[in-house]
């Protein structure tokens, strides 16, 4: 039964970790703007067709 | 023959999508609705940036105004008071721009940089509605920066008040850190107290000493680090001999703590070190949900917000930008047209006609002649004017009146749970004595000790604390979905006591929006041509609204010598017919006129569109249906034109009041509630801020919440009119909720006084009562309140 001695010893020491990891990010501003990310992960990767169309008029002027 | 079908759609713009009559400008197949929304586009399209159109439709917003006046970003000193952080390449600046709105805005403002390879980089923050954008200062100075901003139709809002930057969010932070530690120890105090609550074998009592101990060293951060406010508050308020209902509460949670720490200690119990942490936790959560915030909105603005930030002043005749707070008495500083007067000055030179609807409410400007004074807050609308400044920005007649410490707080408002704890602490601390004596008599002194401490334990007012916060923050919730922000809780309690409200008149019962002309006089097809061809030349709105009344669908004419003359009107020829357009003496007319916008061709009058006020369309409902419950009063700046409209509108004609001064207003608030009545003041200008802030409770209207609005103590949108006596009244409600909420947790209160006077309470009652309480009284009062909303048709 000494096990739980060391169980609670890790059990404590996880939770401390974790108290920690939230502390070190409201520090750091994560919470500072909670609605922005949200949005912004939705926006596609520029793939320019414009920039694409130039070159290639560019080539065929060449 | 089939019948063909015809769907004839109107035009929207592609940038804003507002309908066009009239195909004029028109770009990559796409339509526009004016000049403004085009070259946007262009500017868009040049630099690769089209997919702002393919986020969202319509993403733009019309851009109404002129640029300002920039110059006083070339200032350092300015600058470097703007910046947030320097070094040798880059800078970092947070802008305001109130236009953000939609995930196209987003997108754009974080590919600034392909506009402009200085921009590093750059992060909106959509809730805030701000930019923050890191660039190459060497390269691209702030004023071009705000300026490509300007292009792209995101005009940053820069105020003085930006000069200020405050605390708060570090308060916020500092709250949510101690949920986080008060939720760690309340879980962790469950866990480790469970063994103790489902009854320990013999074998494993040596563990009990342990959990014990853990326990305890869980209850002390909580204690030190999350329950500091309680005991700071109390302290404090025992020290104005008030009761508060911080003081039960940090007696409740000193006694859990010692009762605790002493039957570990001794070894005799297990503590309470779970209750207590939970406590903690839930009365910090009270305080998070009762502390809405709303970001894009600010309710502390002043003066500050409104002035410019710099002004352009003359030193031996060479202009020179200043900032605000350096001007002083006897310099003189240039006015350019749509400029507002920061100071209350002298005017020297120039043709000065003055917009001081800011000021007063007065719709109509004032000309002034040289040597007069002209206060500060006036907008100039005609060409640029020179002014000697006769007091400085913050003793001018207007931001005095701001300034005034004068506010008398006529009546302290005290809360229902603070007169709740006056009589609450004293009846406790009682029957805890009691109790105590009671068993001391017997001479059973341990039971005295835990009787004794088992009601202040069980009479800690948790579920009271939260009843109020919870209760009235949903009441916000639902205000704030159907457009009034209110800017906290105890304005929810200020607004159900209220019994007085007083309405300012323009752009508070009248409708800025409504931009309807119609013409006095007779306008020819042809004529209205001219007028049409004239017009569309113009950026202003009231160009725009004329052309808008014409409902003209020809073809527009060509214009010679056009030219548009700030703050009095357009001229243009076509053909051999001169066309002007504007005020009247703009259009030749010397004698006595009415205000309004004048029509002249080949010098003949040929009619003009009056300045019109438009009555908010429900007002009619909205006064007959308040009028029930409340002394209705009107106090507006205006000329009294349209007293005999009013009168058959508001029951008592003796409470309208016309042609008054900011400080008439806030007198007549004073008044009022010297005569003891609560008062709500209805406003929505500078010429109110005043009266808003002597009012029990300032409500600012505004028919765009993203304008700056006076410091107030509650923000209604224009659209939300309409629902004004159901805001009222759900705030009664509200309160409704709160008493019986408190039954309810009064209820719980002496069940466990029962066992609590007769020593015998145990641990596990406690921990089950407690979160018990809390769960009923948090969900009792979030639904009776939507309930309230459901039944005033604020929620479907």
């Amino acid at each position: 039964m000494s096990a739980i001695y060391f169980l609670i010893g890790c059990s404590v020491i996880i939770a401390v970790l974790f108290l920690a990891a939230f502390f070190w990010a409201n520090k750091s501003g994560q919470h500072d703007d909670t609605y922005t990310p949200a949005i912004r992960i939705l926006f596609d990767d520029e793939t320019n067709p414009h920039a694409s169309e130039d070159t290639s008029e560019l080539r065929a002027n060449k | 023959m089939e019948p063909q079908i015809c769907i004839q759609e109107k035009q929207l713009c592609y940038h804003c999508g507002e309908g066009i009559d009239q195909l004029v400008y028109v770009a990559d197949k796409h339509p526009f609705c004016c000049l403004g929304c085009q070259s946007v586009y262009q500017l868009l399209s040049k630099n690769n940036l089209g997919s702002y159109y393919s986020y969202n439709t319509f993403p733009g917003q019309q851009t109404e105004k002129a640029s300002a006046e920039l110059s006083y970003l070339d200032e350092e000193s300015i600058v470097n008071q703007l910046i947030d952080f320097k070094d040798d390449h880059i800078c970092m600046v947070t802008l305001y721009v109130p236009q953000i709105h939609c995930s196209s805005c987003i997108w754009l403002l974080e590919n600034l940089y392909k506009i402009d390879g200085n921009i590093v980089s750059s992060r909106a923050d959509f809730m805030k509605r701000q930019v923050r954008i890191t660039f190459n200062y060497h390269k691209l100075s702030l004023k071009k920066l705000v300026e490509l901003l300007d292009k792209t139709g995101y005009t940053p809002k820069i105020t003085l008040q930006d000069l200020v930057k405050n605390n708060k969010k570090d308060e916020d932070n500092l709250l949510v850190r101690k949920i986080a530690v008060a939720g760690f120890c309340f879980g962790n105090a469950m866990m480790i107290s469970f063994p103790e609550y489902f009854g320990m074998a013999a074998f494993e009592k040596n563990y009990a000493q342990l959990f014990g101990w853990i326990n305890l060293s869980l209850a002390l951060p909580a204690v030190l680090y999350c329950g500091r406010t309680y005991f700071l508050s109390s302290i404090k308020s025992l020290k104005q001999r008030r009761l508060n209902l911080d003081v039960p509460l940090a007696l409740g949670i000193a006694v859990l703590f010692i009762r605790s720490a002493i039957e570990i200690i001794q070894g005799t119990g297990s503590g309470f070190a779970d209750t207590l942490c939970g406590l903690l936790f839930f009365l910090l959560i009270g305080k998070w949900v009762q502390r809405k915030t709303y970001h894009h909105l600010s309710f502390e603005r002043d003066y500050r917000s409104y002035f410019p930030i710099a002004v352009t002043r003359l030193c031996n005749g060479k202009e020179k930008v200043a900032a605000l707070a350096d001007l002083q008495v006897g310099d003189r500083i240039l006015i350019r047209n749509n400029e507002l007067v920061p100071a209350d000055a002298i005017l020297l030179k120039g043709h000065a006609c003055i917009d001081f609807s800011f000021v007063t409410g007065e719709s109509v400007s004032v000309e002034k002649v040289l040597g007069e004074v002209i206060y500060a807050g006036g907008k100039q609308t005609a060409e640029a004017i020179e002014l000697e400044v006769s007091k400085p920005v913050a003793q001018s007649y207007l931001t005095s009146l701001w300034n005034q410490s004068t506010f008398s707080e006529t009546t302290v408002f005290t809360t229902f749970s603070n007169t709740v704890s006056h009589y609450f602490t004293p009846i406790l601390l009682s029957i805890a004595i009691l109790g105590a004596g009671f068993w001391g008599v017997q001479g059973i002194y341990d039971n005295a000790w835990a009787a004794f401490t088992a009601v202040l334990i069980i009479g800690c007012p948790c579920a009271l604390a939260l009843s109020s916060p919870f209760t009235l923050s949903a009441v916000l919730s639902i205000f704030d979905k159907n457009g009034f922000y209110v800017k906290n809780t105890l304005s929810v309690e200020k607004m159900a006591a209220i019994d007085t409200l007083v309405f300012d008149k323009t752009g508070t019962i009248t409708n800025p929006k409504a931009d309807t002309l119609s013409f006095k006089g007779t306008l020819d097809e042809y004529t209205q041509q001219l007028v049409f061809s004239t017009c569309r030349n113009s950026n202003h709105p009231l160009s725009r609204a004329i052309i808008k009344s014409l409902h003209y669908q020809g073809t527009p004419l060509a214009l010679t010598n056009y030219e548009e003359i700030a703050g009095k009107g357009i001229r243009a020829n076509i053909g051999q017919q001169e066309i002007s357009i504007g005020n009247a003496r703009f259009v030749g007319l010397t004698t006595q006129h009415n205000a309004g916008t004048y029509i002249n061709i080949d010098g003949e009058v040929k009619g003009f569109y009056p300045i019109r006020q438009h009555w908010r369309s429900t007002l009619q409902e909205v006064v007959s249906q308040l009028k029930k419950h409340y002394d209705l009063h009107l106090i507006s700046g205006d000329t009294d034109r349209d007293r005999a409209a009013l009168e058959l509108v508001f029951p008592d004609p003796a409470y309208l009041h016309f042609g008054q001064q900011p400080a008439d207003k806030l007198k007549y608030i004073n008044d009022l509630q010297n005569d003891g009545r609560r008062v709500s003041m209805l406003g929505d200008g500078l010429n109110d801020a005043g009266a808003l802030k002597q009012a029990d409770l300032g409500i600012a209207i505004s028919d765009d919440i993203n304008n700056f609005s006076p410091a107030c103590d509650a923000i209604l949108g224009g659209d939300a009119f309409t629902r004004l006596p159901s805001f009222f009244k759900l705030a009664k409600q509200a309160m409704k909720v709160i008493y019986v909420s408190f039954g309810i947790s009064l209820g719980y209160n002496l069940v466990g006084l029962y066992f609590a006077v007769l020593g015998n309470m145990s641990p596990l009652f406690a921990a089950v009562l407690m979160p018990l309480s809390t769960v009923t009284i948090v969900s009792f009062t979030s639904l009776a309140v939507q309930y309230c909303a459901i039944k005033n048709k604020m929620k479907r």
